[in-house]
């Protein structure tokens, strides 16, 4: 009776189906482990440079290295009036400074750019120091560098969480439309399956496969970049579950009627699309503005990410995080019903 | 139970936009338990449509199905679905799982049946077992298919086209488990358009043509129903308009000749006796001063029957 367990047999025909698929794998595993490295090459905390800015040649360029001269955070060059001003405007340096007749020290930047600005101050700070100016308060820097507090531990459970959604949207919607437009339905249909059964394996065999892919992620960032779990292992897991069994209800509920591949990857993107900028996978999402926020907050990928992060990088208890996750489950169960009435079979 | 499938009065229409096609267009069926039961005609007459809704695949428009005593839709489809084996037509599996692992999860679905290597065994594929579906070729895919249809012991088979696009030796195959399953007492309903299929494989056939059913009976019946045993097909030289001009009634009187009718590339008289036919026919050609471009003479079969009704042959479109 037990041998051929339908909802068994069709989980595990989906997880032979997802390892059979290289394509698959690559995206799965291979993709988001590529952005990781990527992205933490590209953001890594760098020793801080010396800042590079321009003179005009003349008096000026004495008087500035002579102020700086030995101070080893700034590199001076000098160049003429024409060529320091379209290196201003092309980024080719922070700041050109000119001395005019009158002594007045003049600062030519942009003060939208960070870099700009900082290089600004820096070197105003720098001059007006070599030129006499005296600290008040007596200041002594005691620096803490936080576990969890770099770029890249910011982005690891951003990714993950783009990884999870990626799965359950991906991994069951195209792959249920695609078994549609191939009429794979149709002959299953012809038996005595369960429909229940069916939709239920789509979303077990992610539960099954969402582990491994986790796993894998974390050990990838903390081998490479020393990416800290600081809360519980077992609370991180959790709370992926419950962020990927949502998703695989939103996959389902995005593909139960699409009867076409172009159909179901245009509802993909236009589902995924506002999560993928907004959700803080890459940059907070307090940078939108605050009247989008609640329907921000209200996302499924935005409450995952938050999640994710609380535990791994703020240490946060499973029981701090139920209100996002109910919210989760809910996203997750009403879709999952709704795909199953609405559901389109043939 | 008499009746394995029971069906009256069995109407589909599709409509798209202000056109309507009727793919089904009032159709009686009786099909008795343990008999093979063939459904003949060409593409587009409504047999894959038909079956569908026998299946349960399709809500008819209008008109009664009653399978192993069950009606679709009325809380038991579970129960009768149980008891169905069912091919469709083109082979739809997971092309990435292995023949084995296909038919465990079939088997899956049925709260019995046989074992997936014994279904197997049925459809000779033990060597290919553990090959993935992608890589079998066409016959075997078919043989694959007939055997996720069996592996629930089914009491009723519903196999559609089951042996269109493969070659000889696969068709006989095939073939060889249907006549298999006919041994062990299923009760199968055949589609096809193969007159040679149905005619070898059929205890009973029904023609159908434009959503009917346009004459009904062992394959034997229909071929007595023409009244001779042989059939005469000949061409005329073309002359522009000759064909034209000369109807295949002129034929009738042909000392003989039952029926005439006009094919697409010549004309197909029915006759009792050709060597009494033929000389008479050339007679009459020679007279009105027609030239035949073929001849041939032949045992009358069930294409010949349809020819005779409608006109035309099974595999025109």
């Amino acid at each position: 009776m037990t041998k051929y367990n339908p909802l068994w047999q069709l989980i595990t025909t989906r997880i032979r189906q997802f390892f059979r698929e290289p394509e698959a794998i690559f995206w799965t595993y291979g993709f988001p482990l590529l952005m990781i490295v990527g992205l933490g090459i590209a953001f890594r905390n760098k020793v801080e440079p010396p800042v590079a800015f321009v003179v005009v040649e003349g008096p000026a360029f004495a008087q500035v290295t002579d102020a700086l001269k030995d101070n080893e955070r700034f590199k001076v060059t000098a160049h003429s009036n024409d060529d320091a001003f379209d290196r201003l405007k092309n980024n080719k340096t922070p700041v050109v400074v000119t001395i005019t007749d009158e002594g007045l020290y003049e600062y030519h930047f942009d003060p939208t750019n960070p870099e700009s600005k900082a290089a600004r101050d820096r070197i105003d700070d720098a001059l007006q120091r070599a030129a006499g100016r005296q600290d008040v308060l007596r200041v002594e820097d005691r620096t803490v560098t936080a576990p969890g507090s770099r770029y890249i531990d910011f982005l690891v459970p951003g990714l993950i969480g783009m990884n999870l959604m990626s799965g359950g949207m991906w991994g069951i919607g195209f792959v249920l439309v695609d078994m549609r437009v191939r009429n794979l339905l149709k002959r299953l249909l012809a038996t005595p399956m369960r429909r229940s059964h069916f939709l239920l394996s789509m979303v077990g065999g992610r539960a099954m496969f969402f582990i491994p892919e986790m796993l894998f992620l974390l050990a990838g960032a903390y081998l490479i970049f020393q990416v800290p779990v600081v809360g519980s292992l077992l609370s991180l897991m959790v709370v992926s579950f419950v962020g990927a069994l949502s998703f695989c209800g939103l996959g389902l509920l995005t593909a139960c009627r699409a009867k076409r591949i172009e159909t179901i990857s245009g509802l993909m993107n236009l589902v995924m699309l506002p999560m993928w900028l907004m959700s803080g996978i890459f940059f907070s999402s307090d940078r939108f503005p605050d009247f989008l926020q609640p329907f921000i907050q209200a996302l499924p990928l935005t409450l995952l990410i938050n999640a994710l992060r609380a535990v791994m990088l703020n240490g946060e208890s499973l029981l701090g995080q139920t209100g996002p996750l109910l919210a989760l489950s809910a996203w997750g169960g009403i879709s999952f019903v709704l795909a199953l009435r609405w559901f389109r079979w043939n | 139970m008499q009746h394995a499938i029971v069906c009256k009065e069995l109407h589909k229409r599709y409509e798209s936009g202000a056109k309507a096609v009727d793919a089904v267009n009032g159709l009686d069926l009786e099909v008795r338990v343990a008999e093979c039961f063939g459904l003949l005609g060409p593409n587009g007459a409504g047999k894959t449509t038909t079956v569908e809704i026998l299946e349960g695949l399709l809500k008819p428009t209008a008109g009664e199905v009653e399978v192993l005593g069950i009606r679709w839709n009325c809380g038991r489809d579970h129960e009768l679905r149980q008891k169905l084996g069912i091919t469709l037509q083109e082979t739809k599996l997971q092309e990435k799982l292995t023949v084995l692992e296909t038919l465990r999860l079939f088997r899956s679905f049925y709260d019995s049946g046989a074992e997936p290597e014994d279904v197997i065994r049925l459809v000779s594929l033990e060597d290919k077992a553990k090959a993935w579906v992608r890589k079998l070729s066409g016959g075997q895919r078919q043989r694959l298919a007939v055997a996720c249809a069996l592996i629930g012991e089914p009491e009723l088979l519903f196999l559609d086209e089951p042996t269109t696009g493969l070659d000889p030796q696969a068709r006989r195959q095939v073939w060889d488990i249907v006549n298999n399953l006919k041994a062990s007492g299923a009760t199968i309903l055949l589609t096809t358009h193969y007159m040679d299929e149905a005619e070898k494989l059929c205890d009973r056939v029904a023609i159908m043509d434009h959503g009917k059913i346009i004459t009904l009976g062992t394959p034997r019946e229909l071929i007595a129903q023409m009244g001779s045993e042989h059939v005469i097909e000949f061409g005329l030289l073309q002359d522009g308009e000759a064909e034209d001009e000369v109807p295949p009634e002129t034929f009738l009187d042909v000392p003989s000749v039952r029926s005439a009718v006009r094919e697409s590339h010549g004309y197909l008289l029915t006759v009792s006796q050709p060597h009494v036919a033929i000389p008479a026919l050339l007679q009459r050609l020679a007279k009105e001063d027609l030239q035949l471009s073929s001849l041939t003479t032949r045992h009358i079969n069930l294409e010949d029957v349809f020819v005779g009704l409608t006109g035309r042959r099974l595999d025109e479109e």
